[in-house]
């Protein structure tokens, strides 16, 4: 009897490989928090449209390297990070780097919804003037593309005029995620964007973040295991500071390579 | 392997290892007495006995298979957790399938206690079989107990000494047949518990095929024996 040979499908293969074409480059990323040393030579790459996870327990330091990432962090006094990042051919840490500019290529969507106190028409079209001179009717065009790009069109066609405080919690997710998109970003960061929502609302962002990788890169929190398994390309487990274990989200979450992402990853953590 | 944060979680995983090694205990001990029936043992309250321990092993792969989907439904297992439910669902399907083989070894077997001329056939030839095919199934269960790839590999090897005993049987139960026609009846029946032993053998091996996939990640259900190896051999 001749025996077949097994042919392992291509994401498990790719499991120790690093994304192909990566959007963002991380290099002997070290970040500070005055002295205390919050993340520890990260090397990473980000994979042009491709969902990156990074899971681990509070205080591993993803939400530190999420905010690394479009410089958030700049905004703090005595936050520091140290090493190379590079998109688009340049090193965001750089000082002369146009920080309003990364942050419009480099949008950034939170764990609580943050509607402005305003229309929903204009919580979109408010960010989109900071960037662009547009007419009335290019921004009409706009607000509408935003809006079907984060799902949120059919719902808030009828209301736009209408303050977006007024809409369900993952409405204004959802809306948030729009502002984002407004601008044109190339990437799109997510710092746990379902934490604060019900299971529904949950579904349909999640369903958003897939067809959203269409177009844009994507990096996302979650405490929420299976939504990383969900919804991710590639899964990122930190630790202390540390990156544990990167690899493809199909191989992690079955056979992941460290004894500390399979305790992480199956509940036996702490 | 550390606990679970979850104790119950980890009661619940032990719930279905142990359950699968007294599913396991139990398949052994039907297949010796399938043994010895076919040596010409006590076979009306061996057989008896079969009968009932059969219904045993096919609850227990009903109550085991219910116990994997509630924790697949409570818990969401990933990586090692999941794998382990995995390879329980087959394993479980494996033993059931071997008590069904056990169950007709031992009735055929019964059957043909009066065709004399093929006693050769029954006392030496098909016990040495379903012997050996009894070892693959206590190394295969071993290797699972002891999350032992390499155990289990050899298992895999084994596979071809039982296939080479059930192909023996054939050749000497198509000889008696061309013998006399009227050891025809007799030999078809033996040459029905002959094929049984042989599938005990096939399920044995895709247990221990389960187990390396449970401790490797590898699916090697198609591989070769040098390739499970190298599987097995990887850091």
């Amino acid at each position: 009897m001749a025996f077949q040979t097994v042919v392992p499908r291509p994401e498990a293969q790719a499991q120790s490989l690093p994304p192909a074409a990566p959007k963002m480059s991380i290099r002997k990323l070290d970040f500070y928090y005055g002295k205390f040393q919050g993340l520890k030579d990260i090397n990473l790459d980000i994979g042009e449209r491709q969902v990156t996870a990074f899971i681990g327990p509070s205080g591993c330091g993803k939400s530190t390297l999420l905010r690394t990432l479009n410089r958030m962090y700049s905004l703090y006094p005595g936050q520091r990070a140290v090493g190379e990042i590079m998109f688009n051919g340049h090193n965001i840490l750089h000082s002369r780097t146009d920080l309003n500019m990364l942050r419009a290529k480099v949008g950034m969507v939170f764990q609580k919804p943050t509607p402005f106190p305003m229309s929903i028409y204009d919580n979109i079209a408010f960010g989109v003037s900071l960037y662009e001179t547009l007419s009335s009717r290019q921004m009409d065009e706009r607000v509408e593309w935003a809006l079907t790009k984060a799902a949120m069109w059919d719902e808030a066609k009828d209301k736009l005029k209408q303050s977006g405080m007024a809409l369900s919690g993952g409405q204004q997710q959802r809306l948030c995620i729009a502002r984002a998109v407004a601008v044109q970003p190339e990437m799109l960061l997510l710092d746990e964007p379902t934490s604060a929502l019900d299971p529904i609302s949950t579904a349909k962002i999640e369903e958003l973040i897939t067809e959203l990788k269409q177009d844009y890169t994507v990096a996302i929190v979650t405490h929420n295991m299976q939504q990383a398994a969900r919804v991710s390309d590639y899964t990122a487990y930190m630790y202390l500071g540390e990156l544990i274990e990167f690899g493809a989200t199909d191989a992690i979450f079955v056979k992941p390579k460290r004894r500390e992402t399979e305790d992480y990853i199956t509940g036996r953590f702490g | 392997m550390s606990e679970h944060t979850h104790k119950q979680f980890d009661a619940e995983m032990d719930s279905i290892r142990t359950g699968v090694l007294a599913m396991g205990g139990l398949t052994e001990t039907q297949l010796a007495r399938a043994i010895e029936v076919l040596k010409d043992g006590d076979d009306r309250g061996l057989l008896d006995r079969i009968g009932s321990v059969e219904q045993e092993i096919n609850a227990a792969q009903v109550d085991i298979d219910q116990q994997c989907s509630q924790i697949i439904a409570k818990r969401q297992p990933a990586a090692i957790d999941l794998r382990m439910i995995l390879t329980i669902t087959k394993i479980v399907n494996d033993l059931e399938r071997v008590g069904d083989e056990v169950k007709k070894i031992a009735y055929k077997a019964g059957q043909t206690r009066d065709a004399v001329r093929l006693l050769q056939v029954r006392h030496f030839t098909a016990t040495r079989a379903a012997e050996r095919a009894g070892t693959m199934l206590q190394l295969a269960l071993d290797a699972f107990a002891r999350l032992d790839p390499l155990a289990a590999t050899e298992v895999i090897e084994h596979d071809k000494e039982v296939d080479v005993a059930f192909a023996e049987m054939l050749r000497q139960l198509v000889s008696y047949m061309m013998e006399d026609p009227r050891n025809i009846t007799s030999a078809l029946e033996i040459v029905f518990v002959a094929k049984s032993i042989e599938r005990i053998g096939d399920h044995a091996k895709n247990i221990a095929e389960a187990v390396v996939q449970l401790v490797k990640g590898t699916d090697v259900r198609h591989a070769s024996v040098a390739e499970i190896r190298a599987e097995v051999a990887k850091e």
